[in-house]
């Protein structure tokens, strides 16, 4: 093999961090090279180095051979390196042919555009067709319109930043196969994911990165999954012990639950059913846009359903305010961090009150308790081992990980009868994500109900006693965790499950 | 070569410096307009902000400071709160007309019944004017989606012609030989808001301004609803989430900034304006945007900046006997607010010296 890219000494420091620091390593000719590493731990500027989005402040790169150094993601492009982003910039109302139309330097004739998409889609068994309009597009289609995209321009290094994190079982399948074809061809891919069954499976190297610097490098597949967090981590990895739990009474059940997304690209629910019990963690999978976000506002109550469509121990709470929810113990933690969750601009004492009011009695006659607000925050920050230099900082100065403790934190601590959490180790580094999901599985021991909406199966599989996929705004019912395969998820997830009312997917 | 570059949080030192920097900056660009009217710069600097607290005639003008400082203040507090809520109230001026108009309205019906709960009842019209004016952008937003923005502004000109009518004939003094404006009422005992103090310039608006900081402060800080407030205009999901109802906010932000733009309109008619005229309008509505922003939303901080533009009205009109047109002193007054926006970029990024990276030849 030969050597393709040299990086050598690459430094990048942003004020208060060094992002990347003296990072040096090789990628051979087609060679599928994984970068791993905790978020902050400096992928991304690597990358942004790599494909000319950032400059490094010292170190050089050189490409088969002569000094690389792109000012600019076209100069990248030009000298053989794509890279496919983790959100894809694609225009819902335009078709697949426009919009890789829009990407390119010099488009051919649109004609003659279509049928190289259509070859170089056969060629790598990536179904797609170039008149469709993005918006009537699957995510896993979607991310084929952007491997397409760089697939055109014959890259010698294709760069792919958590590509799987959206797809179901089935198409990771199509996906690797095609980066085998790839590779098998000489093109090197430097790949980034958090999931280290697919590293194992797929990388033939992995350069491991903490806190900026290169730590470690390894041939993957050598290595267990559990070694490979550890060297990402630098530390011995708890896992979340599961135990055998005897569900109790029902506290959480939806019934026929049907909920009109205000959002015009958002999903309806329709017909949704669901019981969860005391004692029990119940997972909903499914790929994101397929309902989750109008499932968590009309638990939360920020979407009113009708009365009877929701039930905490019996009582109708559909058309209950957020607080009178909380009142009866039905807590949320939505998906996005900052903006929803958390006011950005709030210190975390503010954010402590902001759903904490109503349960810890942070009020008084609506006059606010702010001594009580701060040992609240202080609490959690404790407890849940938040690194912040104190609660008066803004909500936005905590890095994801933190900031995702902290939410989950604030909700745990004020003992909930149901707690219904959105993607809750979403872009959190291992050690968070298992401390955040070791405590919904305490929570649940407490004899709590608790609901996981994730993308993450690996995560579902780990923590949840059943498990139910959320499709087109249906949902499927929950099986027994264990009994499950990942052929059955991924057919659930599909939609082939939902039998008749399937027929509009392949409308 | 500098570069602007985002903090992580927003400093407080610059939040309190960069009023202070914008005071400068307007008196030295204020100079060289001054100067390029003909006017020796340091004189007319020390006319606006010297003579009236501490020049020959100081013992009238400091009188003046409060009677100005007062609506201000009143209604800089009530357009904060909407501010803080990114429910944005411009037509303060109008709620101020439409205050007056009422508040005017109820003491001239009376007269001439000399009670106690004149004077009350008035300042309770005077409220709910500025409320029902402010209610409309209000409803009509709740409603219909529509702009606050433009909604509000809008009814300014068409209060300034209810304003009008009313001077013209509902409200016209039947004794006042055809002249428009109604009666007089500082003439009307139970109806007056006369000095509290003599030659202190302090009103019961005053007394209303003052209370108004501290409510606001406590209100804010210290309140749910405050606290939803100020949550509301950080993040909007973040205060569904939290339970707040945003279209109450809405009303709520309107309607306070309405009524207390209509109490500072009803203590304005009743007192230092004395009647319901044409040009009873002088601008307070738009100065008072002015002041919120200057003290950086902050109750106390509109108290200092309303007692700062005050000083420039009475040190402007002082500054205009000398011959500098009454145009020039506006100018000087929308300067603060030009430069304080743009100092307020340092509140948020930093400066960072960068040296221009060395070029590098050959590249790919």
């Amino acid at each position: 093999m030969t050597e393709l890219l040299r990086i050598d000494g690459l430094t990048k420091a942003y004020p208060g961090v060094v992002a990347n620091d003296d990072v040096s390593f090789v990628i051979q000719e087609g060679e599928v090279h994984a970068l791993l590493g905790e978020n902050g731990a400096g992928k991304s500027t690597l990358v942004k180095m790599i494909y000319g989005l950032v400059r490094p402040d010292s170190g050089s790169m050189t490409l088969s051979g002569t000094a690389y150094h792109p000012t600019e993601p076209k100069a990248a492009r030009a000298s053989g390196v794509a890279m496919v982003f983790q959100h894809f910039s694609l225009f819902d109302a335009l078709t697949v042919a426009e919009n890789i139309t829009l990407g390119m330097e010099n488009a051919p004739h649109r004609r003659e555009l279509s049928e190289q998409i259509r070859s170089v889609s056969n060629a790598y068994k990536l179904p797609l067709d170039p008149n469709r309009i993005i918006g009537d597009l699957s995510v896993g289609e979607r991310q084929r319109v952007e491997i397409i995209r760089c697939l055109l321009q014959h890259p010698k290094l294709l760069i792919m930043d958590e590509p799987t994190s959206v797809l179901t079982p089935q198409e990771v399948d199509i996906l690797f196969e095609t980066l085998h074809k790839l590779s098998d061809e000489g093109t090197a891919i430097l790949y980034i994911s958090h999931k280290l069954e697919e590293i194992r499976t797929l990388c033939d190297h992995a350069t491991i990165l903490r806190h900026g610097k290169v730590v470690d490098n390894c041939v993957p597949a050598e290595k267990t999954a559990r070694k490979l967090a550890e060297m990402m981590v630098g530390e011995a990895l708890h896992v979340p012990a599961k135990k055998n739990l005897h569900p109790g009474e029902v506290i959480l059940e939806v019934a026929n639950l049907n909920v009109k997304s205000k959002n015009p690209f958002g999903t309806s629910l329709k017909d949704i059913n669901l019981v969860v019990r005391s004692g029990e963690v119940v997972g909903i999978g499914g790929v994101a846009g397929n309902g989750q976000d109008e499932l968590l506002l009309a638990l939360s109550g920020e979407t009113p359903t009708r009365r009877d469509m929701v039930q905490v121990s019996g009582v109708d709470v559909g058309d209950l305010n957020p607080n009178e929810r909380r009142e009866l113990g039905l807590l949320t933690a939505p998906e996005e961090r900052l903006g929803h969750a958390a006011a950005p601009d709030m210190s975390l004492t503010e954010n402590a009150m902001l759903t904490g009011n109503v349960r810890q009695k942070l009020s008084n006659g609506g006059f606010l308790r702010w001594a009580s607000a701060r040992g609240f925050a202080r609490a959690i920050v404790q407890q849940f081992d938040v690194r912040t230099p104190g609660i008066g900082n803004s909500a936005r100065s905590l890095s994801g990980g933190n900031l995702q403790k902290f939410v989950i934190g604030r909700e745990v601590l004020q003992n909930p009868r149901v707690l219904v959490v959105n993607q809750p180790t979403w872009g959190v580094d291992a050690a968070a994500a298992a401390a955040i999901r070791q405590a919904l599985m305490n929570l649940a021991e407490e004899g709590a109900a608790v609901v996981i909406v994730s993308q993450d199966l690996d995560e579902l599989l780990e923590v949840s006693d059943r498990l139910a996929i959320l499709n087109e705004g249906h949902l499927t019912h929950p099986e027994e965790t264990a009994e499950l395969s990942m052929d059955d998820i991924g057919l659930m997830m599909g939609g082939i499950e939902s039998g008749s009312e399937a027929t509009h997917v392949s409308a | 070569m500098f570069r602007l570059e985002a903090r992580p949080q927003s400093s407080n030192f610059w939040v309190i410096v960069t009023p202070l920097l914008a005071v400068i900056a307007t008196m030295i660009a204020g100079g060289f307009l001054f100067a390029t009217l003909g006017k020796d710069p340091l004189i007319s600097m020390r006319m606006i902000f010297w003579d009236p607290l501490f020049g020959d005639f100081a013992f009238y003008y400091r009188g003046q400071l409060l009677t100005k400082a007062g609506p201000l203040i009143l209604i800089a507090i009530g357009l904060s709160i909407g501010f803080k809520a990114g429910i944005w109230n411009i037509g303060a001026e109008g709620q101020y007309m439409i205050g007056a108009v009422c508040g005017a309205g109820i003491g001239l019906a009376m007269y001439p019944v000399e009670a106690w709960y004149v004077f009350p009842l008035m300042v309770i019209a005077g409220g709910l004017g500025g409320w029902a004016w402010a209610m409309i952008p209000a409803v009509l937003r709740n409603r219909f989606g529509t702009n606050e923005i433009l909604v509000s502004l809008m009814l300014v000109y068409v209060a300034q012609h209810v304003l009008s009518s009313a001077s013209l004939g509902l409200l016209k003094n039947p004794e006042g030989m055809g002249f428009p404006g109604s009666r007089n009422l500082s003439q009307y005992p139970s109806a007056a808001n006369l000095e509290l103090i003599p030659g202190t310039g302090m009103h019961w608006g005053v007394v209303a301004a003052f209370f108004a900081v501290i409510a606001a402060y406590v209100l804010m800080q210290k309140h749910l609803i405050g606290f939803n407030i100020r949550l509301t205009g950080q993040s909007p999901r973040a205060a569904t989430f939290a339970g707040v109802i945003p279209k109450r906010v809405v009303a709520f932000c309107l309607g306070t900034s309405g009524a207390l733009a209509g109490l500072a309109g009803l203590f304005e008619v009743a007192g230092p304006a004395g009647q319901v005229s044409i040009d009873f309008a002088s601008g307070y509505g738009f100065t008072a945007i002015i002041v919120a922003f200057l003290g950086r939303l902050n109750p106390f901080g509109i108290l200092l900046a309303g007692l700062l533009l005050a000083l420039t009205y009475v040190g402007g009109s002082l500054a205009q006997q000398d011959g500098l047109p009454a145009a020039a002193i506006q100018a000087f007054q929308g300067m603060l607010l030009f430069f304080l926006l743009a100092f307020d970029v340092l509140s948020n990024y930093r400066l960072k010296r960068v040296k221009r990276a060395p070029i590098q030849k050959g590249a790919a």
